[in-house]
């Protein structure tokens, strides 16, 4: 069966960096853009699309398009938090499907360890954010805000924290096959659940990583990609969705991925089940559990149950996950794990994952990451991927 | 016996929000209502988030609901209870949980409004159990 694609994803990088004390973040873009270029098989003057976030140094994109070198006819900054990546290759995708671009370079980069950034305290980012006034006094962070969600959750479909340990138990699985991943020893549903509780009802192991380094990822078109071979994988769908707390009328128990998900599966006129590996995003276990059920793999409330007894462990359960450990145990870059979420699903479909993660005949993937805060305003984005020959 | 509370850091106030925070300051939980679509809609704004009408008018709201949702931080020096609150008027707000056992905080149980001063003496609107 040959789908056809309206572009291919043609390099990958992952920087392997997980502390960078002695790097700038400019510095990191370029790595992560020459080490996607070179898997690519492509140089900088062949890039003529630049998309990256609102959170690199510089307005826009242009201080780093500067930095790198890069001649660009085409540039898109998307900001939709830890999720901007997925949505990136979206963009891409069909930038290069109007002709606008051909080949597209997309890049992350941060130092938050290196920078000592706390996650505690109120974020605060000042201006105008009108929201500002009615949530700052009340300390909103991460955590508690991640917590909010996954009580909901339990107090309406039953879930429990042993439940969400297993998702962690899982990500840890792969973790242990993975050099670079922070976190490497294989845990426990009991070491989840007797970790010290950082804000109820999430233990200390249900949180991901805080780490340095990015990524990058070269999108093309069929034309390229033909001339590149058959490490190109293909980009069958593409859906995206910002969910927000509506006025004050909302429903914590689901994300955007509700949204992003079916429109990509529409796309790429595929189902859940036709799916072989999946990276979901997983800023916690609770992001995870919310986003499999509104993905489809299964019912709204049942995802406790699915993902229980090992099902996300790649060998062993119906659903292989992140099987890079993740941003669980392996890498969350810059506090946002968008980027290598894309990665390890190109790795899987080219084969290319850790022999003793990688999916056998690895098909077609999903990879869907969310930015923000799923308990107040969040991006979802989901793309569908598929192996050069699908 | 009621758990140590934390400094609370001082609302932004604009120009679209001062009325609210006036009327914090009175002892008064004021919601923003759509005269067009007549929906309640929070945080309050000038135009109506659910119709697109600037005819919004300011009301006083009972300060009753319920828990939505809740989170205890306990990784903070002082440990305090995040969560939403739906008011009796539909609309769901965030807000700390206040003067309670945290032990005693449930999704559902029913809260009423009470006022704290901020760092910089304005008054915040924060809910507890209700006897």
């Amino acid at each position: 069966m040959s789908r056809t694609s309206k572009a291919y994803i043609a390099g990958i990088y992952e920087h392997p960096t997980r502390k960078a004390v002695d790097k700038t973040i400019p510095q990191l873009h370029a790595e992560v853009a020459i080490g996607a270029l070179k898997d690519a098989g492509l140089t900088k003057d062949d890039i003529d699309g630049y998309f990256c976030d609102g959170d690199v140094p510089g307005l826009g994109g242009m201080s780093m398009a500067e930095y790198m070198g890069l001649n660009i006819t085409y540039t898109d900054t998307t900001e939709t938090g830890g999720s901007s990546y997925v949505v990136h290759v979206g963009h891409a995708v069909e930038a290069i499907a109007a002709g606008k671009c051909n080949v597209a370079l997309i890049t992350l980069a941060g130092r938050p360890r290196a920078e000592g950034l706390a996650t505690l305290g109120a974020r605060d980012r000042g201006g105008e954010l009108p929201e500002r006034g009615f949530e700052i006094p009340y300390a909103p962070v991460v955590t508690n805000m991640y917590g909010m969600a996954a009580m909901r959750h339990m107090y309406e479909y039953g879930t429990t924290s042993e439940q969400l340990a297993w998702i962690k138990v899982a990500a840890s699985h792969h973790a242990q096959y993975n050099e670079h991943a922070l976190l490497r020893d294989v845990v426990t549903v009991e070491d989840v659940v007797n970790s010290p509780m950082i804000s109820d009802p999430l233990h200390r192991l249900d949180c991901c990583v805080i780490s340095d380094g990015g990524g990058a990822l070269i999108v093309v078109s069929p034309e390229i990609a033909k001339s590149l071979g058959d490490r190109c994988v293909k980009v069958l769908g593409h859906g995206e969705a910002v969910k927000h707390l509506n006025g004050g009328r909302f429903d914590l128990t689901y994300t955007g991925a509700a949204k992003s998900g079916p429109i990509a599966f529409a796309e790429a006129k595929l189902k859940p089940a036709d799916i072989d590996y999946a990276s979901i995003y997983d800023s916690f276990t609770i992001t995870v559990l919310e986003t499999i059920e509104d993905l489809g793999f299964c019912e709204k409330g049942q995802g406790g149950k699915f993902v229980s007894d090992g099902n996300l462990i790649s060998g062993v359960g119906k659903l292989p996950f992140n099987t890079d450990g993740g941003g669980l145990c392996n890498n969350h870059p810059s506090n946002r794990g968008g980027m290598t979420k894309v990665i390890e699903a190109v790795r899987q479909l080219r084969g290319e994952a850790h022999p003793k993660v990688q999916v056998p005949d690895c098909t077609l993937a999903l990879a869907h990451g969310t930015g923000g805060q799923i308990s107040s305003r969040a991006g979802a984005g989901t793309v569908i991927l598929g192996r050069n020959d699908a | 016996m009621s758990p140590q509370e934390r400094l609370y850091k001082d609302p932004d106030i604009n120009m679209e929000t001062e009325r609210y925070w006036e009327g914090a300051g009175n002892g008064q939980l004021l919601m923003k209502k759509c005269n067009s679509c007549g929906k309640t809609h929070f945080y309050p704004r000038a135009i109506c988030p659910v119709c697109t009408s600037s005819d919004t008018e300011w009301y006083e709201a009972s300060g009753k609901g319920k828990i939505y949702s809740y989170s205890i931080m306990r990784r903070s020096e002082i440990p305090y209870v995040m969560a939403y609150v739906t008011l009796d008027e539909g609309v769901t707000m965030m807000t700390n949980i206040i003067e309670s056992d945290f032990d005693d905080v449930k999704i559902g149980k029913a809260v009423e409004v009470t006022f704290r001063k901020t760092e910089g003496n304005k008054s915040l609107p924060v809910f507890r159990l209700c006897k």
